[in-house]
């Protein structure tokens, strides 16, 4: 953070007038605290990737396979085969630009290649030249008629453009909310990426999770015995706060449901708070009703970095979660707070790995609701699962437990626009908090904006990215905080919750950051509980300052 | 000096000249006035055709709508049956709120950035609006021209055209459309020139098709309206054209040819630019799915089987933690060798 200029600097540098020329006459110039560091080639070794090797963006030589080239046309024209939404995505954009400013990167760096339509015209305009007919004949009339038209033939000026600005979509599809065509920028990003993958064009933020994930089960690389390690921390923990020792299950054979949720938040606050509110909303259950929750270290991440790299990779990742649900036998699977795990389960985890057959539709044991909605995958969000359990009340909760609290609602980009998870998360804070405020109506739900740091862009090396665009959300979160002394900013994600502190602290430190089962948690009446004086953060209640003292 | 728009000026102009002096040359009426457009009409329709077909090729492997509203979950929060359908009758809905009224572009707003620090997302449906206006009475202009093509003109025909000028300026009267259409056009036109985000992101394939349109609606309003051209030898030329009996109707005016030859150019031009926007936006993925991904399976054809890193080899590299640890194992840990005492904290 120390080579960032100070907010206030920060946004005057902001300029959102891209220069007179044309895009295609502004050369790339790789940047440091924009680009990430190229990934390591153990990584790459790991999941059999190609062409691993050490390199650095800043090179000039980026050590790529002889025949590039030929490997990215072939692998372009594949995934044209492939996938409907990259062929009808090239060719029907009219450059209306109603995507420009809805970027989080173009609002916060004014970096004119991040409005989306210019990110995917990075790879339409050699899609012009490779496989259009117009391209082609076009072309023949020299480079100029060519460039007026959009298409260029691929250099390593242009592969160089492509790396740069594939890592700075976080993927978070706001502009194709605004699109008249639903031309999804995700969808490009994860297709040049893809591609970029082909000749070993990485980066290690992403490589890194993902060799982790594949062998431990988690991004962080957490082995079982550290992965249970530290959940046993956690338990002594809420035992501090809460006088009762929780006993989670580990791979427990025929328990009711397998929980799976992002390793994040068995990781670094402020997702183990939430973590520690699973812990503690599962002990409650268990003990209240019999319903066995069972984690896994094998099954030890909710999150899919496989996702930021190909789908290919995705689909390895993501089928542990299947594979340890039909193993243990469970019921069904519950899936914790996670922004693009969510988005893979909802939209590409059936498809991918199922069908599911081996287990039951979700039914809630305690409720009796059966969540039709996921009767295919059988895989339920805990938001949906807790309201459930709110709205027949089956939770004791004391909401004034969260006094200290002002709270507002961040939507996570890929729950809101992949799945339209909107209401349930806000059910459940409203029921435990008694201070909710909206942000303004154009930066959340749909029209959410992402906290800045998805899709694998969460690194040390880009802070400079990172706070750009992390300024639209929280922005807005500055709204009501000077409006109505908003102190918390609550999530759904754990890459939100990764990233959210970092950015704070830097554009709002007065605004602190948590996930949603974490107030759960604070407001849950545990049976047989102490007199509760702090909250998980061990930060004293409201009305118990005093307490500490004894 | 913007080459992007220079060079699609001079393309339009171009083909101005093209048809207005060709058309006096011999043989020209016949080459523009009927080689020409059946010639545009059979690439336009075979063009069009093959590139949906082209799309439609390519599977979608994957159901990925972008959800603009609530999910169906608990049956006691109201699902945005529209904004995240369910159902086909809700992708239809969608679809057509979409396609007929632009819903999506009705979302825009201007980004704005207040006192220095301040983020603001204005009231900004201008786009909206004259794109609306554009597509709209491009669409009514066009519709009226079936009394050129058809005899007894269908009542529809008549009555929109009554409708379009209700005004009763003028004589002949005033069409609003095709006016409304010339200034939708220059809006957009001179949005593209004078915002410098939408400077930067326009191509010569942007200018181009906006001059062609506006060529046509300027000649059509000219013919109209000032030179006041034949009406009745048109008719008689379309007519033959519609009824594939062509003949060229002498003294009709080499306006009514550059008109001709510029629609023609458009239809031509339309299957390999960004215009199949007409056709794609049927085939848009994010829009035109169904958000049913958890209680109904979507079949990738291509999915095929992947390396995967199994619990037994999880297992068989972690097993002596793991059972250290307490965590339950699968198979059991194979006895020590006795040279190993086991270790004690």
């Amino acid at each position: 953070m120390s080579e960032l200029p100070n907010p206030d600097e920060f946004l005057a540098k902001i300029e959102h007038k891209p220069s007179p020329r044309g895009w295609m006459d502004t050369p790339v110039e790789i940047r440091k605290g924009i680009a990430c560091h190229a990934a390591k080639p153990e990584r790459l070794e790991t999941v059999g990737f190609p062409n691993p090797r050490d390199w650095s963006c800043y090179d000039e030589d980026w050590k790529l396979p002889e025949n590039w080239q030929e490997i990215l046309h072939k692998g372009f024209k594949e995934r044209l085969d492939r996938f409907r939404s990259i062929k009808v995505f090239m060719d029907i954009c009219v450059r209306c630009g109603a995507c420009a400013d809805k970027c989080h990167f173009f609002i916060g760096s004014g970096d004119p290649k991040n409005m989306p339509v210019v990110r995917a015209e990075l790879l339409r305009s050699i899609y012009r030249n490779d496989f259009t007919t117009a391209g082609k004949i076009l072309g023949l009339f020299g480079k100029k008629v060519k460039k007026s038209y959009g298409a260029r033939e691929m250099t390593l000026e242009v592969l160089k453009e492509w790396w740069y600005y594939l890592f700075q979509c976080t993927e978070c599809r706001r502009c194709s909310v605004f699109c008249p065509y639903g031309i999804d920028t995700a969808e490009i990003t994860i297709f040049g990426r893809e591609l970029l993958n082909l000749i070993g064009l990485n980066i290690d933020w992403v490589a890194a999770p993902v060799a982790f994930c594949y062998r431990t089960g988690n991004h962080l690389g957490i082995q079982p015995h550290a992965y249970k390690d530290m959940i046993d921390f956690f338990t002594d923990e809420i035992e501090d706060v809460a006088g009762i020792r929780v006993e989670p299950h580990f791979m427990k054979e025929k328990a009711d449901i397998l929980f799976i949720t992002p390793s994040g938040d068995v990781f670094a606050d402020p997702g183990t708070f939430t973590c520690m509110g699973y812990m503690m909303l599962f002990h409650f259950l268990q003990e209240k009703y019999g319903l066995e929750i069972t984690w896994s270290t094998y099954a030890s991440e909710g999150g899919n970095f496989g996702f930021f790299t190909s789908h290919e990779m995705m689909k390895r990742l993501n089928a542990k979660m299947y594979a340890e649900a039909k193993r243990l036998g469970v019921k069904w699977i519950l899936g914790g707070e996670c922004g693009h795990m969510w988005r893979v389960v909802h939209q590409y985890m059936d498809t991918m790995n199922g069908p599911a057959d081996f287990l039951e539709e979700p039914v809630s044991p305690i409720t009796g609701t059966k969540f039709e909605n996921a009767r295919s995958t059988k895989m339920v969000h805990i938001t949906e699962f807790v309201a459930d359990l709110i709205k027949h009340g089956k939770l004791d909760l004391d909401p004034s437990r969260n006094d200290h609290l002002k709270v507002t609602y961040h939507d996570s980009c890929n729950p809101a626009r992949g799945m339209g998870l909107l209401e349930e998360p806000r059910y459940v804070i409203k029921n435990v908090c008694n201070h909710f405020y909206e942000m303004p109506a154009n930066t959340i739900r749909e029209q959410t904006f992402c906290c800045g740091s998805g899709a694998g862009l969460n690194a040390g090396e880009n802070m400079e990215l990172r706070m750009q665009g992390a300024l639209p959300r929280l922005n807005a979160v500055k709204y009501v905080h000077e409006k109505h002394g908003v102190n918390m900013l609550s999530c759904i994600c754990a890459i939100d919750r990764a990233a959210f502190p970092t950015a704070l602290e830097y554009w709002l430190p007065e605004v602190d950051n948590c996930g949603v089962h974490e107030l759960v948690a604070n407001a849950l009446i545990l049976p047989g509980e102490k007199k509760r004086t702090v909250d998980l953060r061990n930060e004293p209640l409201p009305g118990m300052e005093d307490e500490d003292a004894e | 000096m913007n080459i992007s728009y220079m060079y699609s000026l001079v393309a339009v102009i171009v083909l101005f000249l093209v048809a207005y002096v060709g058309v006096m040359l011999p043989g020209g009426e016949v080459f523009f006035g009927i080689i020409i457009p059946y010639l545009a009409l059979v690439i336009f329709i075979l063009g069009f055709i093959n590139r949906i077909i082209d799309w439609a090729r390519s599977p979608v492997p994957f159901r990925i709508p972008t959800t603009c509203g609530q999910e169906k979950s608990l049956p006691w929060i109201k699902p945005n049956s529209i904004d995240n359908p369910t159902t086909i009758g809700g992708v239809i809905i969608r679809m057509f709120l979409e396609i007929v009224f632009f819903r999506s572009l009705f979302r825009n707003t201007k980004m704005a950035l207040k006192e220095g620090d301040k983020l603001s997302y204005e009231w900004e449906k201008w786009l909206w609006l004259f794109s609306l206006a554009f597509h709209w009475t491009f669409f009514v202009v066009l519709f009226r021209h079936l009394r050129f093509f058809s005899e007894p003109v269908p009542a529809l025909v008549e009555l929109v055209a009554k409708l379009d000028g209700f005004l009763q300026i003028g004589l002949p009267e005033l069409r609003i459309s095709g006016v409304v259409l010339l200034a939708a056009l220059i809006f957009l036109f001179l949005r593209r020139i004078y915002i410098p985000q939408m400077r930067y992101i326009s191509l010569a394939s942007d200018y181009f098709p906006l001059f062609l349109i506006i060529g046509i609606a300027f000649t059509g309003i000219l013919m109209r309206y000032f030179t006041k051209v034949d009406i009745v030898g048109v008719k008689e030329f379309t007519m033959s054209l519609a009824t594939f009996k062509p003949h060229i109707t002498e003294g009709i005016g080499s306006i009514f040819y550059v008109h001709l030859f510029f629609v023609s150019v458009l239809l031509a031009y339309f299957p390999f630019s960004k215009l199949m926007h007409l056709g794609g936006i049927f085939m848009s993925p994010t829009r035109n799915m169904v958000n049913n991904n958890r209680f109904k399976r979507h079949i990738n054809p291509w999915n095929y089987p992947v390396k995967v890193h199994t619990y037994e080899a999880y297992e068989d590299e972690f097993r002596e933690k793991m059972v250290e640890a307490g965590l339950r194992v699968d198979k059991p840990l194979a006895a020590k060798p006795p040279e190993e005492p086991e270790e004690k904290e």
